[in-house]
Formats: C-alpha cells, structure tokens, sequence
C-alpha cells in the first residue's frame, strides 16, 4: 500500500519532458509489407528519463515500428540513431547489447517453463541457475515485482506474467524500454503499482517507450506522445495538456461518437437469462472450477462481468453458451425455460446468441467467407440459409451484405476470407453477424479486445441498443472501463466466484479492483443466491 | 531355470530394446523442437541398409555404423528442408519419407538379400563383467553402451543445459523464441537431423547387431513402435527407457511362453507386447499436469518468421 501512495503522489505533480538530446532517434522509417506501406516516414525521438507515448488505432503501425526498433522487423528504408550514433538493429539480441529492453502486449513467455528458465532464455550471459535466481529476487524487490523464480509460468496470473517479462527487461540493464499496452490485462491496482515502477525506473534515466489506447492512462503518467495514423505521424504532444477526447480525435482522424443511452433500463421487466447455483469442475489442470454462481439479467438491461483474465470467464462462457453443458438443466434458464443440459444450437432456438473471446478460430473460421461463416451460427435459427436441408448460398451472402452494411465492416472483396479481416472488421462483423437476429439473450465475451476506438464505440452503441429493444445482454469483459461505461449492473468473478451484482451507478473503479482482486471472494459463496439487483 | 538360460534371456530384451531406444530417443529430441517427424520407420530401414552395405563391402562394420548414421541423417535433412525451409505439412511429409525409405532401402539392399554379415562383436568390461547375474550388464555390444550413454547425454542436455533449454523453449512456443531473437528454423533443423542420426543408428543395430544380415522391410514396424513410445512416455528420455525395455521384454517373454506351448491363442501372446507397453506407460502418465507440462505445445506447427 505504501508503494501505491508514494506513486500517486508523484503522479500528482505534472510531468515535464527531460531537456536532453534524444536517446534514439529513428528517422525516416518506412516498412512495406508487399505494396502495403506500414510505416510511412515515421520519425521518433526518445529522450533519456521520458514516458514516451506511442498512439495509434490498432493497425495504425505502432506495433510494426516497435518491432523494428527491436531488431524483430527489418526496416525498408529510413535509419535509427542511438545516442546520436548511426547503428543497424538486424536482430533482437543486437538490441538487447544496446540497451533496448522489451515488454510484448502478447507476452512473449514459456508456458511449460520456469520464471527462471524464461529470464535465462533472454540473456546472453551464462550464469548458473541459482545466481540468476538470486538476482531476479534482488531485482524484484528493488522494483517492487515480487516474483517466485521457481514457478511454472502457467501457474502464473496474467499480472505476475508481465512481473516476469519486466524483471527480465530489467536484468538486461536497459535505458530504454519498450512496452506494449502493459495495462490492458492489469487490475487498477496492479496497474498503479506498474506505474511506480516506471517512477523509479525514469528517475534512475531509463527512458519508456509506452504503447496504449488507454488515453487517461497516458495522461496520468507520459511525458510526451506520438500520435500514429495510417503509418504516418500525424501529431506530436504533451498528453497532460490535450484532454483525452481530443487525443482520440488525433488518433482516429474524426470525432469518436459519444455513446448514448438516454433511456434508463426498464424496470421490473421479466428475467430472460438466469443462472442458479452453477459449479462446474475443472475441465483440465490449468482451468478455473466454476462455484455456485448465480446471476439474472432481465429484459433491457446490460449486465456486466468484470474481473482479470483467468479467473473462470471463459468457463463461464462456455456454461452459458452450451459449448461444455452442465448435468443440472435447472442451473441456466433462458425465458424461463431450463436449458443447462442442451448444446449450442439448442440454446440458440431458444433466442439466445453468443459471442466468444477469441474471434479468429473460436467466432470464425480464418480460412472461410464471411457468407459461409454466418451459416455457422445461423443455420438453426430460421433465417432461411438452408432449403430443405441443402445451402442456400444466395440468401448466406445476402445475410452476411446486410451485416457488413449496418455495421461498417470494411472489407477488400465483396465476400473475403474472414481471416483476411483486421480485428476491429471482423469483430464487428462477428458481434453483427449475432444482433441481426435480434436475439433475446446475448452473451457476448470481450467484445472490444483489441479493437480500435472507432469500432469500439460502434460495438457499444449496439449492445446498449439491443438492451434496450428488449433483449438480455451479458457482458463478460476484463476491460473496466467498457463495464462501466455500458453495464447497469456489474459483477465480479475472481477464482471462479461470481460475487452479487450492483448497479453501476455509484460504484467507483476502486471498489471493482478489489473485487478484482479477489477481496469481494469469501463473501460470494454465502451471499452468492442472495440476489437483489 | 539356469543361471545361464536367465541370462540369455535378459540379454535378448535388452538386444530386442535397443533399437527402440535409439529411434525414440532421437525423436523425443525431434518432437521436444517442436517437429513431428513420422518418417522414423523409414530413416530406421535406410539405416539398417547401408550400414549392412557399407560394413559388407568395407569389411569394417565402425564404417558401417557411421554409413548408417549419414543415411538416417541424409532423410532427415530431406525431411528438414521440406517441412522447415519449404513449410510442408509435417505429417504427410513424415507418412511420404516412411514410404520412401522403405522402398528406396529394399533397392539398395537387393544384392544384399541372403547375404551373411558379421555382427558386432561384444565388449565386456574388464572387472565388472564377471559378476554375477548383473555381470551380463558388462558384457554388451558397444552400440548398446552408445544408445544408453545418449540417453543418459539427452537427458541431461535437456534439462541441465542452456543449448537443450533453448531447444524447450523452441518446441514450446516459437513465436515467443523467434521475438527473443532465436532461430526457430536452425534450432528445429539441428534437432531434426539428431533424429535423423539416432534412427540410422537403431537401423544399423538391426543389420549389424540383433539379426546380422539384411531382409526387406527387417524394421518390422518398429519405427511406429518408438514414436509411440515418445507420446506415452510423456518425452521425458528415463521413460522412453523403461518403455523400450518393457515393450522389448514381452516381446521376448511372449516367444519363449509360445514355445513353451502355454495355452493362449498365439495371436493373443503377439500382441501382447503393444498392450502391456501401452497400458504400462498409460498408467505412468495419468498425471495430467505433468504430461501437460511436458508436452511440447508447439508440436507439429509450422514456422514462418514474418519479415
């Protein structure tokens, strides 16, 4: 707790950038894929003992230069200066020799392996296991990253996963690190305590290169932004001085719309999606047992799960959908009608649909047309895609055009491969492919993951829309922020405990991260049927 | 039961076992890399033909097994550049070398058909070799030492070494070894012809050691036999060990119960061997975490670095 204070208090001060010649310089940087320019003439200076914050809506071309100032990615052209000096960074351990560290947004570790194996993997010097031991402890208490160099990375939460990517980064001595949205799978709290860390780690020189569409977050703690769009640099600023909607504005190149929910969620409407006293045993070792939980979501509202990556979500979803069934049909009720024994398409009869996490792979074939794959999820519900049993490719491209046309999904060919989508595209395409149907219930995992804030806000407005027609909306989301934006009641899971649910109004960010965290667990299992609403 | 006849027993299991041991060894290091490469059998049979070549028309069976190390090596590079460089799918190329190598080894090996060879004499280990019972452990052919000595190295490098971590971290998630800047490709390609090497070596122990001769397709199916022993014995190399050992005993107990005349279908005793192995190793890798821990989650993906 006393690290958490100390930050904020030096977080209370403003920010000056350091007044120091650049650390790195990237000039000209121009990277092709094929015809298509990633990056267009983008220059970059970092100076020593900056939070440097690098903006940009996903495919903007952020990830792209990261990976060429690392050494993972060969520039087409342009050069990068390091203390002034022209240097080639053909690969990531030539990087790493100069003094460039990297925390990856997918983390970049072994699951099957150690925290030690895993930190001896990155460096090039050959110390005995023991004394690197030693070390990572030594390091982990100076940062504040407290860290067992003996476990197994899959035992690892996600927060002590990036402890792991970090002390690695730090072992390597570095004066520049780059960080890939480091806070997109954090809880607040954890969040904060990354934040000292940065602290002291710009106060020793080390300058952070921060990647975020976090746009408060880069307010709070950068120094100074570089704003990217459609690979080129379109603006450099202070973020402390520029308020968050206009840094959004920057990025995305026109105003994000507001969200609007005007009309409050109807009250004492009947319950249409139910779930009484759910357990579920693990379905293997490194998965989360589902306990006792019990929610309702009722007809016109949205009904948030908040909670950090891991915690029994994706079981849920699974519970919910059919994809594992229970034994119990009682334990999940759709309009009142039990269904926890019946499959997918059973369920989806009944009115309910159903968005997974993972877009690519679970929500869609990558390697199918976006005509094939709106049979997948509507073969069974009457939209006419089959004639007597046969396909009817006509009417599944007339489905899929009447999707891509109410939600913006931009696409090269009339009927791609859905693979061939960027993320944002394909996610509003997965969660439109589903509200065409105007579902009853709607169980909707993660459905901003990594999409950028244009599509985002078009995602949100349509599930606060279909609420509030009448349907059953379950959010099941570890990005808080979008909870309580869209969300009239939230709960929490942690370890596979739902804890009750609150209206949103009133509750604070601070509150949900303890949940979060695990403090709200004890009290789930006996208040877990108390239900009020 | 004679001291003697006990003896002779014991020695034929560990003959029957040495082989697998070799084969699966070196693809326990194959599929910990990440790479599943299904063409043991046949890297096994051009093995086992030009080291019964190479010793017969050399007179010098060190020559042979050396020739039968290049032969198993040489496919697995074919294999390598394949699968690696050119991206094929890994099981059909694997299924494509099998079939390849057996009908490639039954042309070279046509002149050798009905040929006698001279098998590896045996080295007996001065001291320990008169002792009783175990003295028989001492008195081994040399390329049973060899098949135990790289069991003993692999699994050591495996775990103790930075060169076998690396070759962990590769089979367990390249995309993550690739962005800390190792290559995929080089590491997968080494552990492919290590593979290569030790299944020539497991041929050459058919033609020069267990029967000194060569008939066509004298593999006999046991290039499967050690890729399944690789899966069951969850790829940890002390496994494979007692798996080898145990596949290739019943195998022996089965013929000496046969001609015994013990009454079971004779059917039944042949296929014994396959059921005790995998009921045996079934058994030892109920432990879910730890097959989950060991099992290279990369297995049988292709990688493409993306620059």
């Amino acid at each position: 707790m006393e690290l958490i204070k100390e930050g904020a208090a030096s977080m209370a001060q403003s920010r000056h950038r350091p007044d120091s010649p650049p650390l790195l310089h990237a000039i000209g940087i121009t990277k092709l894929f094929g015809s298509f320019k990633a990056n267009d003439g983008i220059d970059l200076a970092i100076r020593p003992g900056e939070i440097h914050a690098l903006l940009g809506e996903n495919g903007a071309g952020k990830s792209t230069l990261v990976k060429i100032l690392y050494g993972v990615l060969q520039p087409t052209e342009g050069r990068i200066l390091w203390k002034g000096q022209p240097v080639g960074i053909p690969n990531p351990s030539t990087a790493r020799k100069l003094g460039v560290g990297m925390v990856f947004q997918h983390f970049s570790l072994f699951e099957a392996l150690t925290v030690v194996e895993n930190i001896a993997l990155a460096l090039s010097d050959r110390k005995s296991r023991s004394a690197l031991a030693r070390e990572i402890e030594t390091i982990s208490l100076e940062y504040g990253l407290p860290l067992n160099p003996c476990s197994v990375i899959a035992d690892l939460s996600v927060g002590e996963r990036q402890r792991v990517e970090i002390v690695r980064c730090l072992l390597q001595n570095p004066e520049l690190i780059i960080m890939d949205e480091p806070t997109s799978v954090l809880t607040p709290q954890e969040a904060d305590d990354l934040f000292v860390t940065l602290d002291r780690l710009t106060a020793r020189g080390c300058a952070v290169l921060y990647i975020s569409h976090r746009l408060e977050e880069v307010k709070r703690i950068c120094h100074h932004a570089t704003i990217l769009r459609h690979g080129k640099v379109v603006s450099e600023c202070d973020p402390q001085k520029e308020t968050a909607a206009k840094l959004a504005t920057m990025m995305v190149g026109v105003e994000v719309r507001k969200l609007s929910s005007d009309l409050p969620p109807p009250q004492n409407t009947r319950t249409r999606l139910s779930v009484q006293n759910l357990s579920m045993p693990q379905p293997h070792p490194f998965a989360v047992a589902l306990s006792n939980i019990t929610l309702e979501v009722k007809a016109g509202e949205v009904m948030g799960i908040a909670g950090i990556a891991g915690n029994g979500q994706g079981e849920l979803f699974d519970a919910l959908s059919g994809e594992r069934p229970c034994h119990a049909a009682n334990s999940v009720s759709i309009d009142g009608k039990p269904c926890g024994d019946m499959g997918v398409t059973a369920r989806r009869r009944m009115g309910a649909a159903f968005v997974p996490e993972e877009r690519l792979g679970h929500g869609a074939v990558p390697r199918m047309r976006l005509s094939d794959n709106v049979l997948l999820t509507r073969h069974a519900t009457g939209d006419g895609l089959l004639r007597g049993g046969v396909l009817n490719p006509d009417a599944a491209r007339e489905l899929s055009d009447r999707v891509s046309r109410s939600f913006d999904v931009r696409k090269g060919t009339p009927d791609p491969e859905a693979g061939s989508l960027s993320g944002g595209n394909l996610q509003k395409f997965v969660i439109g492919r589903e509200i065409d149907r105007q579902p009853g219930v709607l169980v909707v995992s993660q459905p901003t993951w990594g999409v950028d804030a244009g599509a985002a806000a078009i995602i949100r407005q349509a599930l606060i829309d279909l609420a509030r027609s009448g349907s059953a909306i379950l959010v099941i989301s570890q990005d808080l922020d979008e909870v309580l934006e869209i969300a009239d009641h939230v709960a929490v899971i942690s370890k596979g405990h739902l804890s009750p649910s609150r209206p949103t109004s009133g509750l604070t960010r601070e509150e949900i991260g303890l949940l979060m965290g695990g403090m709200g667990e004890p009290h789930s299992a006996d208040r877990g049927t108390a239900y009020a609403g | 039961m004679t001291t003697l006849m006990l003896e002779g027993i014991l020695l034929t299991i560990i003959t029957a076992a040495t082989p697998l041991l070799f084969a699966s060894i070196g693809e326990l290091v194959t599929e910990r890399s990440g790479v599943l490469n299904l063409g043991v059998e046949g890297m096994m049979a051009m093995g086992a033909v030009v080291g019964f070549a190479v010793a017969h028309s050399t007179g010098n069976i060190a020559l042979g097994v050396v020739g039968a190390i290049v032969a198993g090596m040489a496919m697995a590079a074919l294999f390598g550049v394949v699968t690696l460089i050119f991206v094929a799918n890994q099981v059909a190329s694997g299924l494509a070398l099998t079939l390849f190598g057996l009908g490639l080894s039954g042309l070279i090996g046509d002149a050798f058909v009905g040929v006698p060879g001279a098998g590896l004499a045996r080295v007996s280990i001065p001291g320990l070799s008169d002792l009783p019972v175990v003295g028989l452990l001492f008195r081994l052919d040399p390329l049973t030492y060899l098949a135990v000595a790289i069991t003993i190295a692999v699994s050591w490098f495996l775990f103790r070494m930075r060169g076998g971590l690396i070759l962990r971290a590769v089979g367990d998630s390249h995309v993550s070894a690739h962005a800390l800047g190792y290559s995929v490709i080089r590491v997968r390609f080494m552990a492919v012809l290590f593979g290569g090497a030790c299944a020539g070596l497991a041929g050459a122990y058919l033609s020069l050691v267990y029967t000194p001769q060569w008939t066509q397709a004298m593999t006999a199916g046991r290039g499967w036999i050690a890729l399944a022993l690789v899966v069951f014995a969850t790829w940890l190399p002390g496994r494979v060990v007692i798996g080898a050992l145990l596949f290739g005993g019943v195998s022996i107990l089965q013929l000496h119960a046969q001609a015994l005349g013990v009454g079971v279908p004779s059917q039944f005793l042949s296929a014994l061997p396959y059921l005790t192995t995998i009921v045996v190793l079934v058994i030892i890798s109920r432990n879910r975490a730890l097959v989950r821990a060991n099992t290279p989650a990369a297995l049988g993906q292709s990688f493409v670095p993306d620059r």
